[in-house]
């Protein structure tokens, strides 16, 4: 078929007009070969504007259109907008940008300016040559969430979702919800009790209607795309059927196994067969097989299953794989310590009076092994002088890990008073290099700690820890007066970098999202789309994209949450359809076009040996179009051979 | 007056958003260039460069987001890759490789675009007018002439030596003038 043009200049008021000769280069056009009509008209998107469009359409029936205007991110919409309701396809109308472009940046040379908007009307005469008819690429959509992780971002997630309407997947690796967040004492600024704000929350999600709650549970694969994944969930065998059990807790009782709890930090023990602390939820134990004497020593022991009144302690339980189906994935995978091991000059690991931020949480929290009380792990007395550190691992590019945690600064803070509040006489000493308080009430709070209840800051690093006569030597140097600091104290806790959760770097790469060169999810955009990941239908939240306190988690956990809600607001998942596709016949695959995406849209048909393009994903980069070395990946609308004509139309004349 | 010819590929997160920037604040820049938009300059195909100088462009200004920005992760990288290559092509064909120019400019730089552009002009300007001496026709003859959709195996190889092939006029030693 001929394609009949129809081409609309804009005099812009005298925007255009007042540089350009618009009636001469409507003229011109009309020369042109494809161009079936040109004309030209003063404000091209009024309504006036649009109707002469509309009507020229009608009348010189017209397959194309080419508004010579202003640039595309204006008014591009409106006029394909106009286009459709006259019958041209939207992706065959295109913008010609003679404002932006020229006639604002050529005032002075009308003539050269002219010239040049001939050219740039011709390069898209030549596209529009070419273009075709395209729809919206529409793909069926399961709306239902898959939310990995049920710390508070995974959980406030969660949470929205399921109050937005939407059927939600919870599924968290260890045995109870509550992530980090459960294990701390108080909360800054305000010191409410973090478990007071956490439990109502850990229940809701349980009890929700619309959430399927899956503890011990992690993701084993994930196929598919957006609005289209397929998720293989693997539930772990907890040897306890926790759907009959009654969470009595007599078989976690009469254990005679003790072994560490990873919930105190180590600074408990708990039973082989445990839940992981008194508000856990679901409040159903699991069996932890490396540590119970029924699998180490081939069947002896067997006292739990003997005591549970409802038989439901199975030793022969399996992981069981439990396939769902998703159209959106939040992964919400928080953060660990950067090990305390790393730190040999702090004698991390090594002495046990030195402490992570972590672990004195637990001391400080009424509910932890020392029921709020502060003592020292070596001997259990009262320390009277207690040293935090900041900067444990962070900022420290060299040795460690060269970004800023962000929240030690004010967790050590809130260490060294509540310490004070509890030890009276005690003294509190923070070595620091800057105090970071970026939070609303957090400057005040740091002010309280240092004024009311005096706790000694000091500019400076500590180089080393060493024990000596029972005492935790610290030498450090204040480098405000630029005189060495030594310290004998009781106690040191330090305030670890963040780091992404091991497990979760290994879940990003079965995700196949991407992630920055520590391990944290890599957001598509750092200031405009930080909750979404690159890849689309996943969405990020919480400290597992990067260093965050509480507020800022839950914020990013209900932006997550509404992001999904607004996929899920159509029946169906639709995007713009400008995206590449291969020739079937000229391709060899070679599969470079799978090396270059950078969203895995390329895949390998194992069947016909050639390349293809997964529509869903395919985000329209042309990367691999520039990559494919005998030019069978093309771009819809923007071909090799539209660019090679709109090259030679602008080096026209 | 000789006014040299120049394509610009921009893409159009960046660089066009940029230009347009320019263009709002009313800063003036000299009219030589007409702009191609592209999704990424990861998107620009050696080959498009080359058929650029072939239909007569004097220059070609490939615009792209700065390096970490990309919409599209890392478009910008291979760009970058490519066309370091590509200049040693150009070289190697006995075109300047200045005549070839990638620049990073974000779209709130509609200052950078105006220095870059007039700056580009200038110098290829001072490189004169490109004469490949190609027999045949220019221009929009080239329509007919485009390469084929399905290009040799080895594109740039092949490419390559077309162009060389017809080369006649030498131009001013390249290898005397460092590539940016």
């Amino acid at each position: 078929m001929e394609e009949r043009i129809g081409v609309f200049v804009c005099h812009c008021g005298s925007n255009i007009a007042g540089v350009v000769d618009v009636k001469r280069v409507a003229e011109e056009l009309g020369k042109y070969p494809g161009v079936a009509h040109s004309t030209d008209y003063t404000y091209m998107c009024s309504d006036p504007g649009q109707n002469l469009v509309k009507d020229a359409i009608k009348e010189h029936n017209l397959t194309g259109v080419i508004v010579a205007a202003c640039s595309p991110t204006l008014h591009e919409a409106t006029f394909r907008r106009a286009g459709r309701v006259a019958g041209v396809n939207p992706y065959q109308v295109e913008i010609a940008n003679i404002r932006e472009h020229c006639s604002w940046v050529h005032q002075g040379e009308k003539e050269a300016a002219t010239e040049k908007a001939i050219k740039i009307i011709k390069t898209m005469v030549e596209k529009a040559r070419l273009d075709e008819a395209l729809d919206p690429i529409s793909v069926p959509m399961t709306h239902k969430a898959l939310v990995v992780g049920a710390g508070i971002a995974g959980i406030q997630a969660a949470l929205d979702i399921a109050n937005a309407g939407h059927e939600v997947v919870l599924v968290e690796k260890s045995p109870s919800v509550g992530g980090h967040m459960a294990q701390l004492s108080e909360t800054f600024p305000t010191l409410d009790c973090s478990q007071c704000i956490m439990t109502p929350k850990m229940v809701e999600v349980s009890q929700h209607p619309r959430i399927n709650l899956m503890t011990y549970s992690e993701i084993d694969d994930v196929a598919g795309f957006v609005g289209n994944f397929k998720v293989k969930i693997r539930k772990k065998a907890a040897y306890v059927d926790r759907d009959a059990c009654t969470g009595c807790g007599v078989c976690v009782e009469k254990c005679p196994v003790k072994t560490e709890s990873e919930f105190d930090e180590g600074l408990a023990m708990r039973k082989a067969i445990y839940t992981p602390f008194p508000q856990a939820v679901p409040n159903k134990p699991v069996l932890d097989p490396e540590h119970c004497t029924y699998f180490l020593k081939d069947g002896k022991c067997g006292i739990c299953q003997k005591v549970c009144p409802v038989g439901c302690v199975d030793y022969e339980q399996k992981d069981e794989i439990i396939e769902e189906e998703v159209g959106a994935i939040v992964v919400a995978t928080g953060y660990d310590l950067y090990p305390i091991e790393n730190m040999g000059e702090y004698g991390g690991g090594k002495y046990a009076d030195v402490i992570t931020g972590l672990q004195f949480e637990r001391m400080l929290s009424a509910s932890g092994p020392t029921e709020g009380e502060v003592r020292r792990p070596s001997d259990g007395k009262e320390p009277k002088e207690i040293v935090f550190l900041t900067c444990c691992g962070s900022r420290d590019p060299e040795a460690h890990m060269p970004y800023c945690s962000k929240v030690c600064c004010m967790y050590l803070t809130k260490h060294a008073m509540l310490y004070k509040h509890k030890v009276h006489d005690g003294q509190a000493y923070v070595f620091y290099m800057d105090v970071r308080t970026a939070g609303k009430g957090y400057e005040e709070f740091y002010t309280r700690a240092a004024e009311e209840d005096d706790v000694l800051y000091i500019r400076g690093k500590v180089s080393k820890i060493y024990e000596e006569d029972g005492k935790v030597m610290v030498w450090g140097v204040d480098t405000l007066t630029g005189k060495k600091v030594e310290i004998a104290a009781d106690m040191a806790v330090l305030g670890l970098a963040t780091v992404p959760n091991v497990a979760a770097k290994k879940l990003a790469n079965k995700l196949k999202i991407h992630t920055d060169e520590w391990g944290f999810l890599a957001e598509a955009h750092p200031k405009l789309r930080p909750v979404e990941s690159l890849a689309p239908g996943f969405y990020l939240a919480g400290a597992a994209q990067g260093p965050k306190d509480i507020p800022e988690a839950v914020a990013q956990a209900s932006g997550a949450a509404s992001k999904v809600a607004h996929l899920f607001a159509e029946e169906e998942y639709h995007r713009e359809p400008i995206i590449a596709w291969i020739d079937e016949d000229t391709c060899a695959g070679c599969r470079v076009c799978i090396s270059v995406c950078p969203y895995d849209a390329a895949e390998f048909d194992e069947e016909n040996g050639i390349a293809k393009i997964q529509e869903a994903i395919c985000e329209g980069c042309g990367a691999c179009i520039a990559a494919c070395p005998s030019a069978s990946a093309q771009q819809r609308n923007l071909t090799d051979e539209q660019v090679y004509k709109m090259v030679s139309a602008a080096l026209e004349g | 007056m000789y006014e040299p010819r120049i394509v610009c590929f921009f893409c159009k997160w960046c660089t066009y958003a940029g230009a347009d920037l320019a263009g709002t604040s009313r800063k003036q820049y000299p009219p030589n260039g007409v702009v191609v938009r592209v999704n990424c300059s990861g998107r620009i195909d050696p080959q498009h460069v080359l058929w650029a100088f072939r239909e007569g462009a004097d220059g070609v200004l490939i615009g792209g987001c700065h390096p970490g920005d990309c919409h599209y992760q890392d478009g910008n990288y291979k760009t970058m890759r490519r066309v370091t290559f590509l200049k040693r092509m150009l070289s190697d064909m006995g075109i300047e490789p200045e005549r070839l120019r990638l620049e990073w400019i974000s779209a709130a730089e509609g200052e950078k675009l105006v220095h870059v552009m007039s700056d580009f002009v200038d110098e290829v300007k001072s490189l004169g007018a490109l004469e490949l001496g190609l027999t045949g026709e220019k221009g929009n003859g080239g329509a007919a002439k485009a390469p084929a959709k399905k290009k040799p195996a080895v594109k740039a190889k092949a490419a390559g030596k077309k162009t060389t092939a017809k080369k006649t006029g030498k131009k001013a030693k390249p290898a005397a003038r460092k590539a940016r």
